[in-house]
Parts: C-alpha cells; sequence; structure tokens
C-alpha cells in the first residue's frame, strides 16, 4: 500500500479540539465531520487540501480527548497519511482501529516542508520526499497492530475471533 | 524486579504472573464507559458485529453528560441512541437528566469504581480512578465496541514514572495547582504512554476529590494513566459506597521506575494554566489578566469539596460587575449536598448563575460558550484553542479558589488579594 501527496504542515501539541472541534460533535457522521476537518488549527484547510494529501507535524499529535472524531474527519477528508514526530497515545490508538494511517518519524516530520510531495510505502516504512529527493525511514508498526491492520481494524478482526 | 501497582493489576487482568513494561497484552476488563459523543459510534459499530448481547450487561456504563440536557436536535438524536441501546441490552448503568452527573464524579459516587479494577472509557478523562488504586485510561469509541463485545481489550503495559510530593501546603494551594504544577513543570507530552504514579506524604494528606483532581489531569501531560496507592481514606470511601469487593495493590519497593521526580508542595503557589496548553503556568498572583466569565464544575473540579471551597470565598460578597459566574454541581448528588448546606443561596446571593450538572462549557458544549475575544477562568481540564466556545476565546486553568476569588475581582488573582 502507497501514498502519494502534498504536504500539509503543522507544529507541535496539535489537538483533537483543533481537529474537529467539539461544536461539531452533535454528529458523528464522518462526511459531515470532514467539513471542519483541522478547523481550529487552520480554518482554511478544507478548502486547499485535495484527496491524497497529508498531514505533517511535529510532537504530540492528537492530543487531548478520546474523540474518534478526530481521525475519522482526517479519514473522510481524504487524507492518505499523518506523519508526526510523536503521538498522543489515545489518536495513535484510535487511529490503528479505524485504519487511518499514520506513521511516526522524528526525522521525516522534521525535514519535510509545507508543500514537499512525497509518497509514502507503508509495507517499508519508506517515506520519499520528491520534492527535497530525500528518503526517511520510518518505525515499522509492531507485529500486534500489523494484524489489526491487515485484518481490516479492530471491529474486523473482534468479529473474526467472535465466529471461531 | 518487583511491580509497579499498574503493571500487577494488568498482569491480573491478564492472567499473567507479572507483565513488563513493553508489552502487548490482552486484559479482560471490569467496566466499560462512554458517553453522548463517544458511544453513539460504539453503538453503530457494535450493532455491526451481528452479536445479541453484551459481554455483562452489569459492566457498561452509559452516561450522557456532555451535550445534556439535550442543547438542540442533533444532541437529542445522540442520546437517544444510548437510550434505545440500554433498554435493548438491559444496560443497568445508563442514567438519564436528573439521575445523571458528569461520568467522572458519578461513578465512584455509585460505588461503581474500586481498587484494583481494570477500567476503560471512550473519555480520554476516565483515568480519574486511579485515584482509587484502579487501572484506569481512555481508549476510543471502537475499542469500547470491541470492549462491550467481548469484555477484553489490548493495552501495552505501560512504563512508570514516579511523582513524589512532599511538604505542607500552602493556605489556598489545592491538589489543582499540584497537577498544573506538574504538568508544568513536564509539559503535555511529559508522560506519554507513560503511567504517573503520585506518592508523597502531601499526596497521603489529600482527600479523595484531591486524588480524583490530580488523576483526571494525568491525560493533561500525555499519560496512559494516573494512579495512587490505595489506603485508609481509599477503603473508608468505597466502603460508603458500595459492598461490592475490591482488590487493593501496591508498588513493590524494587519496582523499576523510568523517572522519579520530587516536588516540595510548600512551595507551590496558587497556579492558572495560560491558553492554549495546560503546561503554560503561572502564578495566580502575576497573571494580571481581566476577565469576562469564570466556570467551576466539570469532572477535574465540580465535587462538594469544590463547591465549599468556592462558597466560602463568595460569601458576603458579590461577582464583579463585568463577570458571568456559572457554577455547576458535577452531579446530582453534590447539588442536593451544596443545597443542604447552604451553598447554593451564598452563589446566588452573590450573583452566580447554577445549573444542572454537564460538562456544557468545559468542551464548548452549551450552557456558557465565549464569544470571541472573551477570556474565562475555569476549574476544567483544558484550554486548547477554541475549547470553550470561539477560536479567538481564551481558557485560563484554576483551581476553584482562584476561580472563584478571580469572579469577585475582574481578573485572575490569588484569593488572599481578595479585601
Amino acid at each position: 500500500m502507497k501514498a502519494h501527496g502534498k504536504v500539509w504542515k503543522f507544529g507541535n501539541d496539535i489537538n483533537t479540539d483543533e481537529i474537529i472541534p467539539a461544536r461539531y460533535l452533535n454528529t458523528s457522521d464522518p462526511d459531515e465531520l470532514a467539513q471542519h476537518c483541522m478547523e481550529d488549527a487552520d480554518p482554511d484547510f478544507m478548502k486547499k487540501a485535495k484527496a491524497g494529501d497529508i498531514i505533517v507535524a511535529g510532537k504530540n499529535f492528537g492530543c487531548g480527548s478520546s474523540r474518534e472524531h478526530a481521525p475519522i474527519a482526517i479519514k473522510a477528508a481524504k487524507i492518505s497519511c499523518v506523519i508526526a514526530e510523536s503521538f498522543a497515545r489515545i489518536f495513535y490508538r484510535n487511529s490503528v482501529n479505524i485504519g487511518l494511517p499514520i506513521i511516526e518519524s522524528e526525522e521525516a516530520a522534521k525535514d519535510i516542508a509545507e508543500g514537499d510531495e512525497i509518497e509514502i510505502d507503508f509495507d517499508s516504512g519508506v517515506i520519499k520526499n520528491i520534492t527535497k529527493n530525500k528518503e526517511y525511514k520510518a518505525k515499522p508498526f509492531p507485529p500486534f497492530m500489523q494484524d489489526i491492520i491487515a485484518k481490516g481494524g479492530l471491529m474486523a478482526k473482534v468479529k473474526a475471533e467472535l465466529k471461531k | 524486579m518487583g511491580m509497579t501497582i499498574t503493571q500487577k493489576i494488568l498482569a491480573a487482568h491478564a492472567g499473567k504472573e507479572r507483565v513488563e513494561p513493553g508489552e502487548l497484552i490482552e486484559a479482560k476488563v471490569d467496566l466499560v464507559l462512554g458517553n453522548d459523543i463517544t458511544a453513539p459510534i460504539a453503538i453503530k459499530e457494535f450493532e455491526e458485529l451481528g452479536i445479541q448481547k453484551v459481554f455483562d450487561n452489569e459492566k457498561i456504563a452509559l452516561i450522557p453528560d456532555h451535550f445534556t440536557p439535550n442543547k438542540d436536535i442533533k444532541s437529542a438524536e445522540q442520546v437517544k441512541i444510548l437510550r434505545e441501546f440500554a433498554r435493548k441490552y438491559n444496560i443497568i448503568h445508563f442514567y438519564d437528566v436528573g439521575r445523571v452527573g458528569v461520568e467522572h464524579a458519578l461513578l465512584p459516587e455509585l460505588g461503581l469504581v474500586r481498587p484494583g479494577m481494570c477500567i476503560i472509557g471512550a473519555d480520554s478523562h476516565t483515568c480519574t480512578y486511579g485515584a482509587f488504586g484502579a487501572f484506569s485510561t481512555g481508549v476510543g469509541s471502537t475499542d469500547m465496541a470491541a470492549a462491550m463485545a467481548t469484555g477484553k481489550t489490548w493495552f501495552k503495559v505501560p512504563e512508570s514514572i514516579k511523582f513524589v510530593v512532599y511538604g505542607k501546603l500552602q493556605p489556598y494551594v489545592s491538589a489543582k495547582d499540584i497537577i498544573l504544577h506538574i504538568i508544568g513543570s513536564i509539559g503535555v507530552d511529559g508522560a506519554l504512554y507513560a503511567s504517573m504514579e503520585f506518592t508523597g506524604d502531601t499526596i497521603a494528606e489529600l482527600s479523595m476529590e484531591g486524588r480524583m483532581t490530580m488523576a483526571n489531569m494525568a491525560i493533561e501531560a500525555g499519560a496512559k494513566n494516573g494512579i495512587f496507592a490505595p489506603d485508609g481514606k481509599t477503603v473508608e470511601y468505597i466502603k460508603s459506597r458500595t459492598g461490592l469487593p475490591y482488590t487493593l495493590y501496591y508498588s513493590d519497593e524494587d519496582a523499576s521506575y523510568i523517572d522519579v521526580k520530587e516536588y516540595d508542595a510548600s512551595k507551590i503557589e496558587p497556579t492558572v494554566s495560560f491558553p492554549h496548553l495546560p503546561e503554560n503556568v503561572r502564578p495566580a498572583r502575576e497573571a494580571g489578566i481581566e476577565i469576562d466569565q469564570v466556570v467551576i464544575g466539570s469532572c477535574t473540579n465540580g465535587r462538594i469539596e469544590d463547591l465549599r471551597v468556592a462558597a466560602k470565598i463568595l460569601k458576603g460578597r458579590k461577582v464583579h460587575k463585568d463577570v458571568r459566574l456559572l457554577i455547576i454541581p458535577a452531579t446530582q448528588e453534590v447539588y442536593r449536598k451544596a443545597l443542604e448546606e447552604g451553598l447554593i443561596d451564598i452563589f446566588i446571593e452573590a450573583e452566580a448563575a447554577v445549573s444542572a450538572p454537564t460538562c456544557g462549557p468545559c468542551l464548548g458544549g452549551h450552557m456558557g460558550i465565549l464569544a470571541e475575544g472573551e477570556r474565562c477562568v475555569a476549574t476544567t481540564n483544558r484550554n486548547f484553542v477554541g475549547r470553550m466556545g470561539h477560536p479567538k476565546s481564551e481558557v485560563y486553568l484554576a483551581s476553584p479558589a482562584v476561580a472563584a476569588a478571580s469572579a469577585v475581582l475582574g481578573k485572575i488573582a490569588h484569593p488572599d488579594e481578595l479585601k
């Protein structure tokens, strides 16, 4: 599996209130949530971002609330991957569970600039910066999580296990 | 090598003799919690499994507290999903308006949280229950759905960081000031993925309410859980709430910690977190910020002890003419106690508004939303951009004492600035 797109860059400690403000949480409809994706971090984000684009951020991305609406909004906004120096733990868990590709790489997150065109190979963990003609190697998911992703998310895994 | 209290509880729930930090385990859960924002997604996913029963109808809590009493049609529809699910699967711990309170204040009152339990909740402040010597952590809706079906979840066993707090607290300094001070010292990712274990003679002196305030904010340092060793106060609280069994776990003396932080509590001042991160702490006395609104309530500081502190300061005083003071008892029980003790009368006399239990303004839901440029002192737990309303509004986190004093003076203040 690969992702390819233009980068939108964000700073440290991007929290779930910035990703999807609570004023929109009276619904859980993915398309409605997507309209407000990243709104309080960058009000014009959804006007600028295109399907397949990639978010690159600093440390502790997704801190704050447990709202799964945050990775759901990003996924429904058709962002193909989030790369960050580090992720807050509930956001990390939620992303794996719903199948939003996320990658932890301090090197890539620091070096990639807004507007860079990048390509990610999820199997090898290699991130190619086409604009800068550089490559970064990301930490792979632990096998346990690869299993969840391979089965199509946590609920698909649970379904398979309940059938046993 | 010994184990920490967190390792011991996780090992017991994974059916293992011992577990090591970094190990991935599958653990049984004793309680699964969701609210009116997170549970609707979990319920939808649960129903898609096509199984006809939950793992245990007495071990699931559905608490509609965020947008209740419902603020609009959409949020009413969300709660309706919880209500119908609770009826369909005979979920005993569903509490509707009139019975409901802010989840992390309500569940301990109901005796649903006990030492040694393993609890997950689709709410990040589920870490509150570490106050009782339980392992308790926030998860997302999908994790909640899977646990409602299987009674199990997966964890990566966290590393532990020990926080030793010693010394006598100064007047007006509370558990809230200690935890804000700690977050200020380590940052909002200072305990990322780790367990925060609180100990020391100052901690032993804290009430159960104070411990809940501290454990509640462990997530604001990125922690997986915050935890306190149970003691006489814990057992007394639990016995007053439930006859159900519990298990007391303690960290071994030779347990391993990735870091030990020490704090002299006598040097901690009434503390305020400036926008837009809880780590931006400053002494309240040096803040000098004029304010428009004050909120006293939430899962962090909406308990009876918090309202007593506020009432003591507000008694015989009026809220500043340019300030709106909102006081939100966290549960119906807290509300009734406040009424019986005459606190509500003091609040109304001071010209504060008192509302039904709700998370309301804490997350910018309803009941006190800020306009552009407005500033609020809140006893809540987050001051992110737009947290309480307009993206250009500001939230300053503080204790009930600082919040009440600030409401009277019209600016962020140390309570001893009151005449």
